[in-house]
């Protein structure tokens, strides 16, 4: 620090900065990886359209559904769509600073380490998840239609209620899904090698978020159990606002119920990684 | 007769312009442009059997790149490049068979397994009869001092440790030639000792040929006979340490404690630095003789105690780089 | 040393190696096993809403989920190594095994050893057995050597995605996440007959990634089912080879891969 900066009165508190600029570099980051964007788009329009033939085949029983075709479809095109906001999978890089030791090196910098990595994994899902929702909704949603495959398009949102609190529930789902991350990253702390929980988590997700079906075709008698986890709040809650399954009225309770499990999970993660960084010390030496 | 043979080598990496910004990322995602790196600009050298030739330059004059050529990693665009009478990166998995490769920042042993362990399975890979590898075993483990480590898990490994460690793992299949990569990077002073101890035996020794890349010139001038110097993708500079400064510079240097603050000047001299009650001078022996020198200072100052020496080898080379435009530590 | 010795030399090693995260080990089975059976749960839900697919009863498709999983539990168990090549390339850890004397895919194949996919292993093992038994197939010499060629096919073909997603990491640097979709789209895809699919979809998992001929075809013969899509039992019994055909493709694919990688450089 040169003599002038020293003297300069106090800068300004700025708590968010370094965040911002980590989220904003990680974003950079993120952006150049074009050809895996890419990639990602076609595997999950493929894929989307092998849950869309799977349906197909389904409805065309004509058997009573819990959901139309159409809202079905348009469900299945927004998972594919926000796959990549899904915390199933975890940051191959914190894992490698863990499993070689590097993760003291991280409690230096002059940052709540629980904020970092927070930051890191809204800034990780979303860079993901924001350069594949475009392509595969124009493609869902307009050139299926013009292609004149209707019944396989995305619809537009049920209504312009229900388009705003999809938009809400979905920063919802964005939260709640890096603090499920972080603590998937926390608990790597206390294994050398976690992989079990890491391993865990895809099928947990995936299959009690919404991702796998949509979570109203699970028998009537376990409706309970996926009512009282958090994960239907990454996924189901914000797709089926959008797709008018859950009533406006309805939705305020939905997202006021994703927000407390958010904190709750938020709230967890911080005293592990309390607990974990003290084990570190020690181990460390 | 040479064991290694570069002639005219060339290769130029084509490097993705990154624009600054959100934007610049979001406009990346379209077409790219590329910059060309010429990274060897027609390299040419020998070395023969049993030499140990350090090899350095700033990072990004192509150093890693040559050794990834003669290692077999690599294939330049063109020129010609034979070591033990193959061309490294033809029939490669036969060629670095008879090779050793150490690179200095990251080991080639298994990270959870014990040391011996990590030996034996590296006498597997590289297909060494049974009563070899126990007679390249018991040369290297006393030799190294590897014994109190043989049944420690790599990760538990200091950095030191672990550079000896792998030094023996290159060595196991006894090739007649071994390239080192920083080998003594990071390492504290006890450990750099050590590598550079066997290093030297391993040469006069067995006459391994040893190529060794280096920012430490410690390392060069504690091991090295002969230095070849690149820059931005050429050899500035191929001989010996002697050679290499008579090239770039024939001043010596007179270092002088004197007695009190007076200013210490000689025509013949040129004034390097001063602190406190340390002078050193800087003069070229072709036009003064040094005893005159001395004795023209010692006349006109109080003299504590003198002593003349060469020039640092740092300053010797990144003169060398200035002299050639290229920019140092970048 | 032989190939076969080395690898199995390896394999071995990496296996007592991941020995050592004992309390991760245990959780990565018993978790391993809850997970995959939860994947079965998805499918048997839309049979307990639906009743039926069109032609296709749950015991049916509880046979091509069962076969699919347990190629891919073998496949997936040995090509661990694979995982994190993005990471090897950029950390110049390939250079490593490049300066070694033998063959980089043999030396990347034996690093790491998933043991843990006795999960899912164990988990498409019991679907495979609940589908034949409810279909009251007998497993006479034929059907098991067909049984095993279409597992050896599976796992070839999944080998090969996987080494096929470590090739593009020469290409780009980011693949991993396009690995996942591809190999767990995969199995999630061949988990229902083909016949439900379009035309064009069926062509695809035919011709460019086989997964109909280790799984779909096969699995008709082993059910003495006549196909809705109208092939042979002759051509539903050879199929399997497709998936060998496919790994030699990746192999293929991959040393062009690192030929690149060898003259571009890092």
């Amino acid at each position: 620090m040169s003599a002038s900066e020293a003297r300069r009165p106090c800068r300004p508190y700025q708590p968010y900065r370094p965040y911002r600029a980590l989220l904003s570099a990680r974003f950079r980051m993120m952006l150049q990886y074009r050809a895996a964007a890419l990639a990602g788009v076609a595997t999950q329009f493929f894929w989307g359209a092998i849950y869309v033939m799977i349906y197909e085949a389904f409805y065309s029983l004509g058997v009573p559904a819990p959901m139309s075709f159409e809202a079905t479809i348009t469900y299945v095109w927004l998972g594919q769509a926000l796959l990549a906001l899904q915390p199933w999978n975890h940051d191959k890089e914190i894992e490698e600073m863990i499993r070689r030791g590097h993760v003291a090196y991280e409690l230096v910098r002059p940052l709540d380490l629980y904020g970092l990595w927070f930051v890191r994994a809204v800034a990780w899902r979303t860079a993901g998840a924001s350069l594949r929702f475009l392509p595969i909704v124009f493609v869902a949603g307009f050139v299926l239609p013009g292609l004149g495959a209707e019944r396989w398009a995305l619809l537009p949102p049920d209504s312009g209620g229900a388009a705003l609190l999809f938009v809400v529930s979905l920063i919802a789902a964005v939260a709640l899904g890096a603090a499920i991350t972080t603590l998937v990253h926390v608990s790597l702390l206390f294994t050398l090698s976690g992989e079990g929980i890491t391993r865990l988590m895809p099928t947990v997700v995936i299959l009690f978020s919404g991702m796998i079906i949509p979570i109203p075709f699970f028998p009537d008698w376990i409706q309970p159990l996926f009512e009282w986890l958090p994960f239907r709040g990454l996924a189901d809650v914000p797709f089926r606002i959008y797709n008018g399954h859950i009533p406006v009225a309805d939705a305020f309770g939905e997202i006021a119920l994703v927000a407390a499990w958010t904190g709750l999970l938020m709230g967890l993660g911080r005293v592990l990684m309390a607990r974990g960084t003290r084990r570190l010390v020690v181990q460390g030496g | 007769m040479a064991q290694i043979v570069v002639e005219e080598l060339r290769k130029t990496f084509h490097i993705a312009r990154r624009r600054p910004g959100f934007l610049g990322a979001l406009r990346g995602l379209g077409r790219r442009e590329h910059d060309p790196l010429h990274a060897l600009d027609g390299i040419s050298f020998e070395i023969g059997a049993g030499e140990l030739v350090g090899y350095i330059g700033p990072n990004g004059a192509g150093k890693s790149t040559t050794v990834k050529v003669l290692s077999g990693i690599l294939v330049p665009d063109s020129g010609r490049c034979e070591v033990l009478g193959l061309v490294p990166w033809k029939r490669r998995q036969e060629y670095v068979g008879r090779i050793g490769v150490v690179f200095g920042q990251r080991t080639q042993l298994w990270w959870d397994l014990p040391v011996v362990e990590s030996f034996e399975l590296l006498g597997d890979i590289y297909r060494v009869a049974p009563a070899e590898f126990r007679r390249a075993f018991d040369e290297l483990v006393p030799l190294l001092d590897l014994e109190p480590l043989l049944n420690t898990p790599v990760r538990q490994l200091s950095l030191g440790q672990r550079m000896r460690c792998d030094l023996a793992a290159a060595l196991l299949h006894a090739p007649p030639l071994l390239f080192l990569d920083e080998p003594t990077i990071g390492l504290d002073a006890p450990s750099k000792l050590a590598v550079r101890d066997f290093v030297k035996r391993l040469n006069r020794e067995r006459g391994t040929t040893v190529i060794l890349t280096t920012h430490d010139m410690d390392d060069i001038e504690s091991l090295c006979e002969r230095v070849m110097v690149i820059g931005q993708g050429r050899i500035l500079c191929d001989g010996s340490l002697g050679e290499l400064r008579a090239r770039v510079t024939g001043e010596r240097r007179l270092i002088i404690d004197v007695d009190g603050d007076a200013p210490l000047e000689d025509p013949d001299a040129r004034l390097i630095r001063r602190e406190g009650h340390r002078v050193t001078l800087a003069f070229d022996p072709d036009r003064v003789a040094t005893a005159d020198l001395i004795g023209r200072i010692a006349r006109s100052h109080e003299v504590r105690d003198l002593f003349v020496e060469n020039p640092p080898i740092e300053e010797v080379i990144s003169q060398l780089y200035r002299s050639h435009g290229t920019e140092v530590g970048a | 040393m032989n190939d076969l010795r080395l690898y199995l030399r390896m394999v071995g090693i990496a296996i007592r190696g991941s020995m050592q995260y004992r309390a991760s080990f245990l959780m990565m089975s018993l978790g391993q096993l809850g997970v995959t059976a939860i994947e079965f749960f998805g499918i048997w839900a839309l049979f307990d809403r639906f009743g039926r697919l069109p032609g296709w009863q749950l015991a049916e498709v509880a046979v091509f989920y069962g076969v699919v999983n347990v190629a891919f539990a073998f496949a997936d168990t040995l090509s661990r190594g694979f995982d994190l090549f993005g990471e090897d390339l950029k950390q110049g850890e390939f250079d490593r095994l490049l300066v070694r004397p033998r063959s980089p895919l043999l030396q990347l194949s034996g690093r790491r050893f998933a043991i843990h996919r006795v999960g899912r292993f164990a988990q498409g093992l019991a679907v495979l057995a609940f589908g034949l038994h409810a279909l009251d197939i007998t497993l006479g010499p034929a059907q098991i050597g067909l049984l095993l060629l279409t597992l050896a096919g599976g796992t070839a073909l999944f080998l090969g995605l996987v080494i096929l997603q470590a090739t593009l990491a020469f290409f780009s640097t980011e693949s991993l996440e396009v690995m996942n979709t591809m190999t767990y789209g995969g199995v999630q895809t061949a988990q229902y007959p083909l016949a439900i699919y379009r035309e064009s979809f069926r062509r695809f998992f035919t011709f460019v990634v086989p997964l109909a001929g280790v799984a779909y075809f096969p699995v008709l013969a082993l059910m003495g089912r006549s196909d809705p899509l109208g092939s042979t039992l002759w051509m539903q019994a050879l199929a399997p080879l497709s998936g060998f055909a496919f790994l030699a493709l990746a192999c293929g694919a991959f040393a062009l891969g690192t030929r690149r990688y060898t003259s571009a450089g890092s």
